[in-house]
C-alpha cells in the first residue's frame, strides 16, 4: 500500500483529506457558535437566518458577572454619562445593574460557582491522585494476594452510576450535615477519581523499571526513600497526566452536584443550566459562561493530546 | 477484607532491613484506598440494601415499615418501569451506533497520510473532553425550530426536535454521537495504526478488492479494541443522566438514571428507589465485569 501510489491511490487520498476536513468543520461547528455567541449583542442571538458576521462586543460577559434588573425606565442622560462602560452596556441591554446600599456592584451567581468548581476540582484531584499513586505503587511492585478481584472491586466503584451512589449518600450527608458543603462534594469526587487513579498509575508504575529502584536500595536507601527519590520523578509526567484527567472529570461532573449542593457550594455545571429556566433566555450570557467553563478543559485536553487514549481506556491501552 | 488480604509477601521480594519493610510500605499504600472506597462507596451502598427492603421516604416523618422484597415485586411488575429501560435500551441502540459508524469512518479516513494529522486529531478530540451538561445545553440553541443553525443549515425550516416526542429521544443521541464519536475515533485509530502495513502488502499482491480487504484484514484486527469501545460507550449510554436531563423533559427520553433521580429526589420514595437502584447496579456491574476481561484480554496482546 505504502510503496503502491497509483492515481487511484492518491485520488482516494485527496477525498479522505477531504473528508476529514468536513467532519472537522462539523464538530468544531458547536463550539464555534458557543464561542460566536458569547460576543454577540442579545439581539443579534436568535435571528433568522443565524448571524455570523457581526461586531464582537464584550456585554455577554458583563452581564455573566453582574447581578442585574429590568429597567422600568429608561436612565437618565446624567445617570448614563456618569456610568462607567460596562454598566452601560447593561443600560443599553434595557437593563440595570444592581447595587447594595453603599452603591457596591452586585455580583451575579457566576463567580461563586465557579471559583466552586475550582476548589472542589483541585482539592479532589490531589487527594484522587495522591492516593492513587501510592496505591498503584503498591499494586505494580508487591505481591498483593487476590489482586484481580481488588482492582476490579476499585474500578466497579467508578462504573456505578451517580444516581445509585446519590441516594445512599444524599442520606449520610444530610445526618452529618454535609450536604451543601465543599468537603461534602470533594470527598465524592475523590472516591469517584480515586479508581480512576489508580487505574492509571498502575499502568505508568509498571513501565518504571524496577531496577532503578533496586539499584538505589543497594545504594543504601530506604525503600521508602528510593520511592520519593526515584520512582515518584520518573512517574512525574503519568501524575500529570492523571491528575489532569482526575481534573475535567471533577470540573465537568454534573449529577453529583445537582443533587449534593444547592447554592452555597454550588458548582458550574448544574448552576448553567438552572440559568435558562423558562421564557426566553438569554443565550448570550450562557455562552459567555459555557466560553469560560470550557477554555481550562479545551487548553488541558491540548496539554493531555498525547495521553487521552490512555487515559479513557484506564491505562489498557498505551501506545 | 482489606488486611486479610495483605498480610502474606511475596518470599522472592527484598524485604528491606532498612526502614520500614516492604509488607508494611505495600499495607501503608493500599490499605487507605480500599478503606476509603469502603466507607464511601461500599458501606452506603450497604445503607441502601438496607433501605431497598422498607418503605422509607426521607421527606417525610411517618414511621417506617419493613416490606421484605414488595419494592422489588413492585418495580418488576410495573409496565412503566419497563417503559423507562425500553426508552434505555433505544437511547443505548442508535446512540453507541451511531457513534461506532461516525467514530470509526472518521478513523479510517484519517489513517492516511493527511496533513495537520496530530492536530486534526486533537480537534476531533475535543467534544469528549467538555462536560455533557453544561455543553449539552447549548445544544437547545441549536436544535431551537425557529432560530436554530440545525435547521437553517439542513433547510429544515422549523422543524420540531427536542420538543416533539417521537423526535427528542433521537436528539439526545445525536448530540451524544458528537459528543463520543471522537472516542471511539480514538480507540479505532490506535487499532488501525497496530495492523501490519505487510498484510495490506500481500493483500495488494494476491490483488485483493478493497471490500476483501477491510473485512479479512482490517476489521478482524481492530475489532478487539473496537469491541473495548463499544462495551465502554454501551455502559455509558446506559447511565446517561446529564444530557437528556438538560435538554428535554418529554416522557419520551425519561431514561432509567432520570427515572431513578425523581423516583429519588422528587417523589422522595427513597425505599422503592434504592430498591431501584439495586437493579441498575447489578445489570452495570455486569457489564463492567464483560469490559474488564475485554481490556485484559486486549492488554495481554
Amino acid at each position: 500500500m505504502a510503496a503502491v501510489t497509483t492515481s487511484t491511490e492518491r485520488t482516494l487520498n485527496k477525498l479522505a483529506i477531504a473528508g476529514v476536513l468536513i467532519v472537522t468543520l462539523i464538530f468544531l461547528a458547536p463550539i464555534y457558535w458557543i464561542a460566536s455567541t458569547a460576543f454577540k449583542p442579545r439581539n443579534l442571538s436568535t435571528t433568522i437566518p443565524p448571524t455570523v458576521v457581526f461586531t464582537p462586543e464584550v456585554s455577554p460577559f458583563v452581564k455573566l458577572f453582574t447581578k442585574r434588573s429590568q429597567l422600568r425606565s429608561p436612565p437618565t442622560p446624567e445617570e448614563y454619562a456618569a456610568a462607567p462602560w460596562w454598566e452601560r452596556m447593561v443600560f443599553d441591554g434595557g437593563e440595570k445593574v444592581v447595587r447594595d446600599g453603599k452603591g457596591n456592584v452586585q455580583w451575579s451567581g457566576y463567580p461563586s460557582r465557579f471559583m466552586n468548581s475550582l476548589i472542589v476540582a483541585t482539592i479532589s484531584t490531589i487527594l484522587a491522585v495522591g492516593m492513587g499513586t501510592l496505591t498503584a505503587y503498591g499494586f505494580s511492585r508487591f505481591k498483593v494476594k487476590g489482586e484481580g478481584d481488588l482492582l476490579f472491586f476499585i474500578l466497579s466503584t467508578r462504573m456505578l452510576p451517580p444516581v445509585v451512589v446519590a441516594i445512599p449518600m444524599f442520606l449520610m450527608y444530610r445526618t452529618f450535615g454535609l450536604n451543601d458543603t465543599h468537603i461534602g462534594l470533594i470527598i465524592l469526587y475523590t472516591a469517584f477519581n480515586l479508581s480512576f487513579s489508580v487505574w492509571l498509575m498502575k499502568g505508568f508504575m509498571d513501565e518504571i523499571p524496577k531496577e532503578y529502584e533496586e539499584a538505589a536500595l543497594v545504594d543504601g536507601y530506604t525503600r521508602m526513600q528510593a520511592f520519593f527519590k526515584v520512582v515518584l520523578p520518573e512517574a512525574a509526567t503519568g501524575i500529570a497526566a492523571t491528575a489532569v484527567f482526575c481534573f475535567i472529570t471533577a470540573w465537568n461532573e454534573y449529577a453529583f452536584a445537582l443533587i449534593m449542593t444547592n447554592r452555597r457550594a454550588q458548582t458550574a455545571p448544574p448552576f448553567i443550566p438552572s440559568q435558562v429556566g423558562s421564557g426566553l433566555p438569554d443565550w448570550t450570557v450562557i455562552a459567555a459562561g459555557t466560553l469560560l467553563f470550557l477554555l481550562p478543559v479545551a487548553i488541558f485536553t491540548f496539554l493531555l493530546r498525547n495521553h487521552l487514549l490512555r487515559g479513557v481506556t484506564f491505562g489498557a491501552i498505551r501506545k | 477484607m482489606a488486611t486479610a488480604v495483605l498480610t502474606t509477601l511475596d518470599p522472592k521480594s527484598r524485604a528491606a532491613s532498612r526502614g520500614m519493610s516492604d509488607l508494611a510500605i505495600r499495607n501503608l499504600f493500599i490499605i487507605p484506598t480500599i478503606l476509603f472506597l469502603i466507607i464511601f462507596n461500599i458501606f452506603p451502598l450497604l445503607y441502601s440494601l438496607g433501605y431497598s427492603f422498607t418503605d422509607f421516604r426521607a421527606s417525610g416523618t411517618g414511621q417506617t415499615n419493613f416490606v421484605g422484597l414488595q419494592n422489588y415485586r413492585t418495580l418488576l411488575n410495573d409496565p412503566f418501569i419497563w417503559n423507562n429501560f425500553a426508552i434505555t435500551a433505544k437511547y443505548v441502540i442508535v446512540s453507541v451506533v451511531g457513534q461506532v459508524l461516525v467514530g470509526f469512518g472518521t478513523a479510517m479516513l484519517l489513517n492516511r497520510s493527511i496533513p495537520f494529522k496530530g492536530l486534526l486529531t486533537t480537534l476531533l478530540l475535543l467534544p469528549m473532553m467538555l462536560s455533557m451538561a453544561v455543553v449539552g445545553l447549548f445544544w437547545k440553541l441549536l436544535y431551537d425550530p425557529s432560530f436554530g443553525i440545525i435547521n437553517y443549515a439542513l433547510g429544515l425550516g422549523t422543524f420540531e426536535w427536542l420538543s416533539n416526542p417521537s423526535m427528542a429521544l433521537y436528539a439526545v443521541a445525536i448530540t451524544d454521537i458528537w459528543m463520543w464519536s471522537p472516542f471511539v475515533m480514538l480507540l479505532s485509530l490506535a487499532g488501525l495504526s497496530a495492523v501490519p502495513k505487510h498484510l495490506y502488502e500481500a493483500a495488494a499482491i494476491d490483488r485483493a478488492g478493497p471490500f476483501y480487504t477491510f473485512f479479512r484484514i482490517t476489521l478482524p484486527l481492530v475489532a478487539p479494541i473496537l469491541m473495548i469501545a463499544i462495551i465502554f460507550r454501551t455502559m455509558e449510554a446506559f447511565k446517561t443522566f446529564d444530557l437528556a436531563y438538560v435538554l428535554t423533559s418529554q416522557p419520551t427520553t425519561e431514561l432509567i438514571s432520570i427515572r431513578l433521580y425523581k423516583m429519588a429526589f422528587q417523589e422522595w420514595q427513597t425505599g422503592l428507589s434504592c430498591a431501584f437502584a439495586y437493579i441498575v447496579l447489578i445489570m452495570v456491574l455486569a457489564i463492567t465485569n464483560i469490559y474488564v476481561k475485554y481490556l485484559n484480554k486486549v492488554k495481554e496482546r
